[in-house]
């Protein structure tokens, strides 16, 4: 006769955003992270070439139009550089936020099948996108040196300004995917919005072209003061800082909108999470 | 010996589907109706769903698309929050609600394989380790390597099944992941069944199978307009199943038919010539079948059609008052009849079903009352070496002259 311990009853509540243990959470982040980095990366012969293509062009257009036709980057040290490095962040957080905003809907036949962490979906197609940011970075950063750059000990800064800003797009991709499947209005919005603050952030021009009085606003976007401060570490030492360009208390506005961001992030997917996949 | 510890334990389920009668999708219309409310249909999918399933038990939950057995599947498994009432469940429990969730036709076995088995809870590392067994299961040695678009349909659900197996939930949640394949995958599949079965795992099959139900369960569970109807013996279970469902009686009964209840099918037996009891039809002799039947309500031109299946489930004879050719009188309230229907058996031996149904002759979708298998019966004797039934028939062998060629 067999005598087992009757395991403990373990009451079922139905899907949520992070129930589901921490060590599932983190293995299905990466699986699903990584498969689709590897697709994307050898599903066409030229795959990975192509994720580093489209900024490469839109960094060779832009530098020709703003360095010898409007001349924008006159006086600015290391403006190629520069210029190229804004691209490559700036276009990690508007693609990494445009993919997760349909993320969960992409994901129908998982979120309708299994159940696991929901804030899965988003975080692994934030991730997708940051790795092969990690990946563009090294072509940057060769281009970077071989443009005359010098390492120094400031750009050890860089890795923690990748990860804020990694953090930052994941916290406007909670908001974004959890609201999708109910408002599809979501995706065009947004689109606009990003366009919006490419123009409005320091990516073509230096903060030194913005009026004074504006550069709180410019900066108020934690991408912006994000991207200055990576000028200051890595490309250039000579650039103001985020408080030399806007003031002393400068810094408060975006750190405000970062910290409001993920948390209102946080709030919105766990509170659309347990009924997100009767909404598909 | 102690009573078998609970595996899982539902308590007073809810859950409601609020549906919009106009769904609001867009901003564009929020913004142009903004005071709008959207109406709401209420469905209750799940009303007061409560049981409890015991350790190692093979349970199935039986029913039709629509009755809410997919809901409380997806309660079970964590994917719907239900709205009240309480889900427990002992240990680790896995859902197969569909094989091989997560497969990307670009990826290789090897990786699908590693993909599937962590969205079923292993970790990495132990998919890796687990990784041969189910290649080896699945007999698939030779296309490890390949990539997932290149396999057959039927290689698929190999793979996927075999990865389902492997994983190490203490309850397995099963949907009808099985209507996929072919019968000796089937067949594979059902061996499975019973390993887990052998090895104590507690298993939940929900289907709208009554075979599968029949052929697995321990205990079933009949779920019907969003509430058990019933729990017991899988038997007794199936034949509800179809009670309640399937009122499928003639060739003219869709089996979207309403049963209304008007009358009771108290008893339904067979006889041999004499007249007495028995579930026994010896071949070549008359087998008598009768089933009492008493009405509740009035029933107009009562219709009243028996009809004989055998073990397969193929409708072998049917028989009804329409042969009279004349109307029927009427039913009233409190009235008992006996049909009957002597039949000079020609059967073969097997056990063969009697089910029975009363209607209306112009309202054939309105079930008055009806009783699927209400009575069982095994034919002894005869000669015949296969076929359902035996016709009438002599036989003659005779040597044939060579033909001339010319």
């Amino acid at each position: 006769m067999t005598s087992s311990t009757a395991p403990v009853l373990r009451e079922i509540r139905g899907p949520s955003a992070f129930g589901g243990g921490v060590q599932r959470f983190l293995h299905l982040a990466w699986v699903m992270s990584t498969t689709d980095f590897k697709l994307g990366y050898f599903g066409s012969a030229l795959g990975y070439l192509w994720s580093l293509v489209r900024p490469l062009l839109l960094f060779g257009v832009l530098y020709l139009v703003f360095s010898q036709v409007i001349r924008l980057g006159e006086g600015v040290p290391n403006y190629p550089v520069l210029l190229l490095l804004n691209i490559v962040l700036f276009t990690f957080f508007t693609e990494a936020s445009q993919i997760a905003v349909q993320s969960v809907v992409r994901r129908e036949n998982l979120v309708r099948k299994m159940h696991f962490p929901r804030v899965t979906v988003p975080l692994a197609s934030v991730l997708t996108s940051a790795l092969n940011l990690l990946v563009n970075l090294v072509a940057v950063f060769v281009f970077i040196l071989a443009y005359g750059v010098n390492p120094r000990a400031s750009w050890l800064v860089f890795p923690i300004i990748v990860m804020l800003l990694a953090t930052f797009t994941f916290g406007a991709s909670l908001i974004l995917s959890a609201l999708f499947p109910r408002f599809r209005d979501v995706e065009p919005i947004w689109a606009i919005i990003t366009t919006v603050l490419f123009y409005g952030s320091p990516v073509l021009y230096p903060i030194e072209l913005v009026p004074a009085d504006w550069r709180w606003v410019v900066l108020a976007n934690p991408v912006a003061a994000l991207l200055e401060t990576a000028r200051v570490a890595v490309v250039d030492s000579s650039a103001p800082t985020v408080v030399e360009a806007g003031g002393a208390l400068v810094w408060l506005p975006p750190v405000i909108v970062f910290v409001a961001v993920c948390v209102l992030g946080l709030w919105v997917f766990n509170r659309e999470a347990p009924r997100i996949a009767e909404e598909l | 010996m102690a009573p078998r510890p609970i595996a899982v334990d539902v308590e007073h389920l809810e859950k409601t589907f609020r549906i919009p009668e106009h769904r609001v999708h867009t901003l564009k219309e929020r913004a142009l109706h903004p005071f709008r409310r959207t109406a709401y249909e209420e469905l209750r999918v799940l009303d007061d769903v409560s049981f409890r399933i015991l350790q190692g038990e093979f349970f199935g939950i039986l029913g039709r698309n629509g009755s809410g057995k997919s809901t409380l599947l997806k309660c079970l498994a964590g994917i719907y929050r239900a709205d009240s009432g309480r889900i427990r469940v002992a240990g680790q429990l896995a859902p197969f609600i569909e094989l091989g969730v997560g497969f990307n036709p670009d990826l290789t076995a090897r990786e699908n394989v590693v993909i599937n088995a962590v969205m079923m809870g292993l970790s990495p590392t132990a998919a890796r380790a687990r990784f041969d067994d189910i290649i080896e299961f699945a007999e698939l040695e030779r296309f490890v390597e390949m990539k997932l678009k290149n396999y057959s349909s039927g290689m698929q659900v190999r793979l996927a099944f075999s990865t389902m197996v492997q994983s190490d939930a203490d309850v397995m949640l099963i949907d009808e992941v099985l209507a996929v394949g072919d019968a000796a995958f089937q067949e594979k599949c059902f061996a499975i069944f019973d390993s887990l079965r052998a090895a104590g795992k507690t298993i939940i099959l929900v289907t709208h199978d009554m075979r599968l139900v029949d052929r697995f369960c321990d205990r079933a569970m009949l779920i019907n307009s969003h509430r058990i109807e019933g729990i017991g013996a899988p038997e007794e279970i199936s034949r509800r199943y179809l009670d309640v469902n399937f009122i499928d009686a003639g060739d003219d009964v869709a089996d979207d038919g309403v049963l209304l209840e008007r009358a009771h099918i108290s008893d339904t037996w067979t006889a041999d010539d004499r007249g007495e009891r028995t579930d026994i039809g010896v071949h070549g002799e008359a087998v008598g079948v009768h089933s009492l039947i008493e009405a509740r309500e009035p029933i107009p031109d009562p219709e009243i059609r028996v009809w004989i299946e055998n073990e397969a489930g193929v409708r072998v004879f049917a028989a009804s008052t329409l042969e009279f050719g004349r109307r029927v009188p009427d039913f009233r309230p409190g009235e008992r009849r006996l049909f009957t229907v002597r039949i000079a058996n020609r059967l073969v031996s097997d056990s063969y079903h009697v089910s029975v149904l009363v209607r209306s002759r112009d309202r054939p979708q309105e079930i008055s009352a009806v009783r699927h298998r209400a009575a069982r019966f095994s034919v002894v004797g005869g000669e015949h070496v296969g076929g359902i039934y035996d016709l009438e028939h002599t036989i003659e062998l005779e040597p044939v002259p060579k033909e001339v060629t010319t």
